[in-house]
């Protein structure tokens, strides 16, 4: 096989995963749902900050520290995310996002 | 045969996120999703970032996906076949999703600059090199991250346990 993998690859990778996450976003229902769709998109981003890292800057680890920073958000992020569905769920009984509307009426 | 390990694991991770976006049962959904950080974990392997990946591996697919699986089984009433439907206008979400692929992909492929194979990687122990970064030209954003951690894990469990007024 002559072809061999390059950065536009893993960015393809990348925004494909980033689209499918942004496409859960949009339609999913269930909030779980949503934070997973988050969770996809966050790790299509840390996919792109280690390939041009390992392309684009062959003797710095920029992007390798850029991706440490945003597990450590995504983990923060996710637990406080899941926090709230609990909390809400325990007053509303539900986790759709269409009866989460107490400041509307 | 790195292109054959690459496009394996590529391919396990969007048909993964594919399952994530599609399954209509949440539990299948939170199962995607690991099957989706593992992949991810082994394309960092393939970059030469091992540390990230064994962070993937021990947060993502250890730590988050158990959260996620917790929180589903905490919230799970009615019929789990049919726990995480799709809204009515799931037509302009596929819209604007393939909108801001379609823009993705162009850009990629259109720029010549990343039309690159991989150079010579000449870090030799990046997980030490790494670390040294982390304490000296990065400590005030690491440090920041650490209590940032701290007080976001301490507001979740308040979150979740609910505050009893105490008189």
């Amino acid at each position: 096989m002559n072809f061999s993998v390059g950065l536009s690859t893993y960015l393809l990778v990348g925004a494909m995963l980033f689209s499918l996450g942004l496409y859960g976003l949009f339609v999913k229902k269930n909030v779980v749902a949503i934070l997973m769709s988050i969770e996809l998109m966050l790790n299509a981003v840390n996919l792109n900050f280690v390939a041009f890292n390992r392309f684009l800057a062959t003797d710095r680890l920029i992007g390798n520290v850029a991706a440490l920073f945003v597990i450590v958000l995504a983990a923060a992020e996710v637990a406080v995310g899941l926090a709230l569905v609990i909390a809400i769920y325990r007053s509303r009984q539900t986790t759709n996002v269409d009866e989460f509307n107490w400041l509307k009426w | 045969m790195s292109t054959i390990v690459f496009f394996i694991f590529a391919i396990l991770a969007v048909a993964a996120a594919w399952g994530v976006v599609t399954s209509q049962n949440i539990v299948h959904s939170a199962l995607f999703l690991a099957l989706t950080f593992v992949g991810v974990a082994a394309l960092y392997v393939m970059l030469n970032a091992e540390f990230i990946a064994a962070v993937q591996i021990l947060v993502y697919t250890g730590a988050v996906s158990i959260m996620v699986v917790f929180a589903v089984m905490l919230t799970l009433r009615g019929d789990v076949g049919e726990s995480s439907p799709e809204n009515k206008k799931w037509g302009w979400g596929l819209f604007v999703a393939g909108l801001v692929f379609v823009m993705i992909t162009a850009v990629i492929l259109t720029n010549a600059d990343w039309r690159i194979l991989p150079g010579p990687w000449t870090i030799q122990n990046s997980t030490a090199a790494l670390s040294n970064l982390l304490l000296t030209n990065y400590m005030i954003p690491f440090e920041a991250a650490a209590i940032l951690l701290t007080v976001a894990l301490v507001g979740a469990v308040i979150l979740a346990k609910g505050v009893r007024e105490n008189k």
